[in-house]
């Protein structure tokens, strides 16, 4: 019997720290682990008792790549459990912060932890040496969607305008303005890079995955809809937990989540949102998709790069048109009246369905809190990708069969966290 | 001289409301109305994209930010990164450090680092949620702040 593990301690180019194990008994794979020893960060337990306007800014801080889509849970579920709706401009400012995360989230993706794996580079300094107009694109895009963030949102990373009923300061016509003419010039770095990356060498590889993502009546999805599925789903927010559950796995700190009905997986993401969702792409985006060889759906993990570019696209496109029909509202936000009851509610983060829900007691007070985010509803699916692909790579040389199932991992751009920043530095005066 | 991007410029980094992360900021305050008016200062939350703007085009930046080495709180490490790369040499990249090492060395790469550019990193001993500066870190924001002030000094007559 022939025994080959394949072993990445720590995986680099990813939001956080894990690792992943494959093993192949006799040309078979027979186990693909994703493991994750980041520690947990209780989250859940430390807001019970807080304020239900704290949520916004305290879950922001589980990641610093996309706090938005923790604030716009947060405020989503908080506003449903006292029975309220944010509509109108305000509506559409959330809309179009969101526009910003997605661009930022992406850019940073495609360009300095994905593209690297396209091109041959160990990471995105090396690649920037050789490719610095790509790299320039790519921070530029980044930067355009940082502009919205730090407008709207007060600073470009974990922003501190939102609060639940809408915002504390909205933005004058006037203040928009510049954020357009920026925005223009990233819809056509966006158009660019689609172009780029549908031109990229894609590994022939695709999985029937069961997409779930949110679906709403004319958008394509940020903050509403129904939770639909790619075989037949079609729940509210509220009938998330009686199809969805998460498991602790003794390999990983982090939950997995599976279908409660049979217990197999299930797959978030640009992949789920782009195929439940391609009649929703504006027509810019869905022709740039087109010419880009994808059809309304996209099963191979690998081209999430080129659906992540049209969504970058899209954002740019969307934020546009909110920016172009924008009316000042006559107040930052709506009151608000504290009382006991449940929210729920599912917004779509970059890397997916991000799903909150609350108990609040009387006086507006978390008494229970659950927070299920989109890299542990995929653990399963990057495990099973691993477990798929791998039998066929095992002729390639060490190295780069190794790559090979870093990159399936990094296909994900799984955000395994994010939390308080430093420099780490370690010295070493010899 | 292009009117938008300063020549010089002093880059306080973190997050003023996590204990010594503010230390980077808190520099840039005692050097505030004590440094020739071409020389900007900028407070950035270290989010690399952002630095990497910052740098654009400047000749000299100094950048200020809070590290853990394992050395006693309140040490100040000067490094010169114009020179070489913050040690220890990038492991990886990782965003969950997308942040002042990235930034530098992607514009090293992207042929953007100014000439002069030098990192202070002062030793942290806690990033507590709204704590104020621990003692240690505090006691060396003057001295911090003077040899910054030497710094630009030693860069007099190359306007």
């Amino acid at each position: 019997m022939t025994t080959k593990t394949i072993k990445v301690n720590y995986l680099a180019r990813v939001e956080g720290e894990g690792g992943l194990r494959v093993v192949v008994r006799n040309g078979v794979v027979t186990k693909a682990e994703l493991s994750i020893f980041e520690p947990p960060r209780f989250f859940e337990a430390f807001l019970r008792g807080r304020a239900f306007s704290e949520a916004p800014d305290i879950t922001a801080r589980i990641c610093g790549i996309c706090p938005v889509a923790y604030q716009m849970s947060a405020v989503h579920a908080m506003e449903d459990a006292l029975g309220v709706r944010v509509t109108g401009a305000l509506r559409a400012l959330r809309r179009l912060l969101y526009c910003g995360e997605w661009i930022e989230s992406h850019a940073l993706h495609i360009y300095l932890l994905h593209a690297p794996d396209f091109l041959g580079y160990a990471g995105a300094i090396d690649m920037a040496r050789e490719h610095r107009a790509l790299v320039e694109t790519g921070l530029g895009l980044k930067q355009a969607g940082n502009a919205i963030l730090t407008l709207l949102g007060g600073r470009e990373v974990h922003p501190i305008n939102v609060r639940v009923g809408g915002f504390y300061r909205t933005p004058s016509r006037r203040e928009l303005a510049p954020l357009a003419e920026r925005l223009e010039r990233a819809r056509e770095a966006a158009l660019a890079t689609v172009r780029w990356a549908a031109d990229l060498d894609f590994p022939e590889r695709r999985h029937d995955y069961h997409f779930v993502a949110l679906r709403h009546a004319a958008e394509y999805p940020f903050n509403e809809g129904r939770i639909v599925s790619s075989r037949g789903f079609d729940l509210s927010p509220a009938e998330f937990e009686d199809s969805f559950e998460e498991d602790h796995v003794e390999r990983s700190t982090a939950l997995h989540a599976h279908l409660k009905a049979d217990g197999s997986s299930y797959l978030v993401g640009p992949l789920a949102r782009y195929s439940l969702n391609f009649d929703r792409l504006s027509p810019l985006a869905q022709a740039a998709a087109r010419e880009a060889g994808l059809g309304a759906t996209c099963a191979n993990p690998f081209q999430s790069i080129v659906v992540r570019a049209v969504e970058v696209l899209y954002a740019c496109d969307e934020a546009l048109r909110i920016i172009a029909a924008y009316e000042e509202p006559d107040h930052p936000s709506i009151p608000l009246t504290p009382r006991a009851g449940i929210g729920h509610a599912a917004t779509e983060a970059p890397r997916g369905l991000l799903y909150h829900r609350y108990r609040l007691t009387e006086d507006g007070a978390i008494a229970e809190a659950r927070i299920v985010p989109p890299t542990s509803q995929n653990q399963a699916s990057i495990e099973a990708d691993l477990k798929n692909f791998v039998g066929g790579w095992l002729d390639l040389p060490e190295e780069e069969l190794r790559h090979r199932c870093e990159q399936t991992v990094r296909n994900y751009d799984p955000c395994i966290s994010c939390s308080t920043h430093f420099l780490h530095l370690e010295l070493d005066r010899g | 001289m292009s009117v938008l991007v300063p020549k010089r410029i002093v880059i306080g980094i973190g997050n003023p409301e996590r204990g010594d992360d503010a230390v980077g900021r808190s520099v840039l305050a005692q050097l505030r109305g004590s440094l020739p008016a071409s020389i900007a200062l900028a407070e950035e939350n270290g989010e690399a994209a952002a630095l990497l703007a910052r740098l654009a085009g400047t000749e000299a930046a100094y950048l200020i930010d809070a590290a853990v080495s394992g050395a006693p709180p309140g040490t100040i490490h000067r490094l010169d990164v114009a020179a070489s790369a913050l040690p220890p040499a990038i492991a990886g990249f990782s965003t969950h450090g997308f942040g002042l090492a990235e930034a530098i060395e992607l514009a090293r790469a992207l042929g953007r680092l100014p000439p002069r550019c030098v990192v202070y990193a002062i030793e942290a001993a806690s990033f507590a949620p709204r704590a104020p500066l621990s003692p240690a870190v505090a006691a060396a924001l003057p001295e911090v702040a003077a040899r910054l002030r030497a710094e630009f000094g030693d860069l007099t007559g190359e306007e």
